[in-house]
């Protein structure tokens, strides 16, 4: 990892009064697989064609491989792109799709013939030279296209949604299949996606991406368990994002006052007493084993399911504690989930309480469960507390 | 399109105004031409109800026809090159270009079709005539002394094929373009290919069903006209349709006429099948549904 193979300075594009990028500076490192996340509209897209050359940034240096590429023409940038829709030529055979980058690179016809099939070979598809995009079924298309895109041997390969055009099955297997080649290529991958699950599963890091801006830039694990910014925590996965107030104690030990009840969190930043705070705790990350836990514990509360959502192997549950706000609590299912009524004793470990800055709080869709009012909770009798059976 | 696996006569029901209006309006007009060609002609002009095959074997058997056929289908010819050749780029662009008033573009080149088609070509004579439009401004500037003779030549009706048939075939490439996947030209280029070769590899081949269904339309309605060769034209640029006519208007010769328009007709239907059976004709439908 000597230089950056793909640098970013002060990226910004505008469409007349539009702002589709606001300020983006990046390094992408040579080798890695880098997500760039985020909803419809965030500008992923216009970043990705800024580096492919298709749109030119107004105002930032667009660096590959050290060198400064704003002026250099798409066909000078030796890129590998895959689009959505495939974008194979119709009226040339796979094998020429392949070989199509090649004949504008000093390449002998042996030479073209070896490294056409070496990369037909990787997107196992040897059998299909003759065949033409139209005989080929979707996925099959996805391999031919990124075959054509990395036979060049690029400096980067760009991925614009190449999974979302696939039905469920497919995009799975793709997906492993997709970082395996990338794995064997060692190409620098810039890959484009709204879908979180993707995202967590090929990359290296992840630039989650809002508003044309990038709001965090990390490791999977980390963009996913320690969310810089609400918007990342309200973007990937199911959060319970609160609006709270710092009630005291010390790094490695707040006590914040959130949705009604008072929390532990074992956050490490300073801060002062009485400030505002988010609170987000990950739906997933409550604990309903109760038999381990006893009543003293921090962040346990007593609670009635209110709403049940099976999702298979795990139940999306939006619970009502004996005070406060609702919650969103989301686990794992080995056959039935919890019915709807039940009281369930959770609680949540003070290290996955994570406190940030308010931040423009009316930027966020807010969270279902939070939207409740908490004085609905107080109706509910606390005497029929029972403990949940039949989950985990 | 997936055809439909429903039968019956329900289709039939709906179609049959359709169906109606071309039995009465295209099927019986052309049966009496059919009919009509196979009748002796008189003295008078009028037709004899006398069965016979001799207007088709006089018409088939002179040399004089076949030249003209074949003149007719080089003029045509000559004009859908003319067209290609200027409608391309038009298409191009407007395909290409971001104007937010672009369909303010495509209603101009429909804007022709408002007025007649024999004025259009009218207009001509006042452009290139000897007291034309050219000549004068040539002659003003002193650069010829007598008027140049560019009309009744052919030449000229080219000229007045390409005015009247370009936009068909302007629309027919026009909308090829505008449905084809730029990120198909995107990935040429990422591969490394330069502008003018994403165009000669991605973009012209894949354009070439509207030129295809543009050319046919061009040449079928150019090999059919009257108007142009006969305003533009001299004696010797005749087409087909001229002597058709001529045939029946000045000689009066209804029965002669009514074998060479047949002869025309089905050159042209052959033309148009022989195309539908390579080509297929959905292209052209879907230029002039959109």
């Amino acid at each position: 990892m000597s230089e950056a193979a793909v640098e970013l300075r002060g990226i910004h594009k505008r469409y007349g009064d539009v702002v589709a990028v606001e300020t983006i500076d990046m390094a992408v490192q040579s080798g890695e697989f880098l997500t760039f996340l985020g909803p419809s509209g965030c500008g992923k897209t216009t970043t990705l064609r800024m580096i492919a050359g298709l749109e030119s940034p107004s105002a930032g240096d667009i660096l590959i491989k050290g060198r400064r590429v704003n002026d250099v023409p798409i066909h000078k940038r030796n890129l590998g792109i895959v689009f959505q829709n495939y974008a194979l030529f119709p009226h040339r055979s796979v094998y020429d799709n392949v070989a199509f980058g090649l004949r504008y690179r000093k390449c002998s016809k042996d030479e073209i013939r070896t490294r056409v099939r070496e990369a037909l070979r990787l997107v196992q598809l040897e059998a299909m030279e003759e065949r033409y995009p139209a005989a080929l079924s979707g996925g099959q298309q996805q391999r031919v296209a990124l075959a054509r895109a990395i036979v060049i041997n690029p400096d980067l390969l760009l991925l614009d949604e190449p999974l979302s055009a696939l039905d469920a099955n497919l995009r799975e297997d793709m997906r492993l299949e997709l970082k395996r080649i990338q794995r064997e290529t060692a190409i620098t991958t810039l890959f484009i996606t709204h879908d979180q699950s993707e995202a967590l599963a090929m990359s290296d890091r992840i630039a989650v991406m809002s508003n044309g801006r990038v709001e965090q830039l990390d490791t999977p694990q980390v963009v996913y368990n320690r969310p810089t910014s609400r918007f990342c925590a309200n973007f990937l996965g199911n959060a319970n994002v609160m609006g709270g107030r710092v009630v005291g104690g010390e790094p490695g030990a707040w006590r914040v006052d959130a949705g009604g009840r008072e929390w532990l969190s074992a956050s490490t930043d300073t801060w002062r007493q009485g400030e505002s705070v988010a609170v987000i705790v990950r739906a997933e990350h409550f604990q309903l084993d109760v038999s381990s836990v006893d009543g003293e514990v921090g962040n346990a509360l007593q609670a009635r399911i209110e709403t049940v959502d099976y999702l298979g192997m795990s139940a999306r549950y939006i619970i009502r504690p004996e005070q406060g706000e609702t919650l969103e609590l989301i686990h794992g299912v080995h056959h039935q989930p919890l019915q709807a009524g039940t009281w369930v004793r959770v609680w949540m470990p003070a290290d996955d309480v994570i406190l940030l800055p308010p931040g423009d709080v009316t930027a966020l869709a807010p969270n279902d469960a939070a939207r409740l009012s908490p004085e609905d909770a107080t109706r509910l009798p606390p005497e029929d507390a029972a403990v949940g059976k039949g989950a985990s | 399109m997936q055809a439909t696996p429903q039968g019956g006569i329900k289709p039939w029901l709906l179609l049959s105004p359709a169906l109606t209006a071309l039995f009465f309006l295209l099927i019986i007009p052309t049966a009496f031409v059919a009919v009509y060609s196979l009748w002796l002609s008189s003295a008078t002009g009028l037709a004899t109800r006398e069965w016979t095959l001799s207007n088709w074997t006089s018409m088939l058997a002179d040399p004089f026809y076949w030249a003209i056929l074949w003149q007719t289908l080089r003029i045509a010819l000559e004009g859908t090159i003319g067209c290609a050749l200027m409608g391309y780029p038009v298409a191009y662009f407007l395909a290409r270009c971001r104007l937010r008033n672009k369909s303010f573009l495509v209603l101009l080149l429909l804007l022709p079709f408002w007025i007649s088609y024999i004025i259009r070509t009218l207009s001509w004579i006042n452009i290139l005539g000897a007291n034309g439009l050219i000549n004068t401004l040539l002659e003003a500037l002193g650069a010829i002394d007598a008027p140049l003779q560019m009309l009744y030549n052919e030449v000229a009706v080219v000229l007045g094929l390409i005015h009247y048939l370009l936009p068909f075939m302007i629309l027919n490439i026009y909308v090829v373009l505008e449905g084809l996947d730029r990120n198909i030209e995107a990935s040429a280029a990422s591969l490394g290919a330069p502008p003018f070769r994403v165009f000669l590899e991605v973009t012209l081949p894949l354009s070439l069903p509207g030129l295809a269904a543009g050319g046919l339309l061009c040449f079928v309605l150019g090999a059919g006209t009257y108007v142009t060769p006969m305003i533009l034209g001299g004696p010797q640029n005749a087409m087909f349709a001229t002597l058709i006519y001529d045939t029946i208007i000045i000689q009066l010769n209804w029965p002669m006429g009514a074998a060479m328009s047949m002869l025309l007709l089905m050159l042209l239907g052959g033309i148009v099948m022989l195309y539908n059976r390579f080509l297929g004709l959905g292209q052209i439908y879907k230029s002039l549904a959109g």
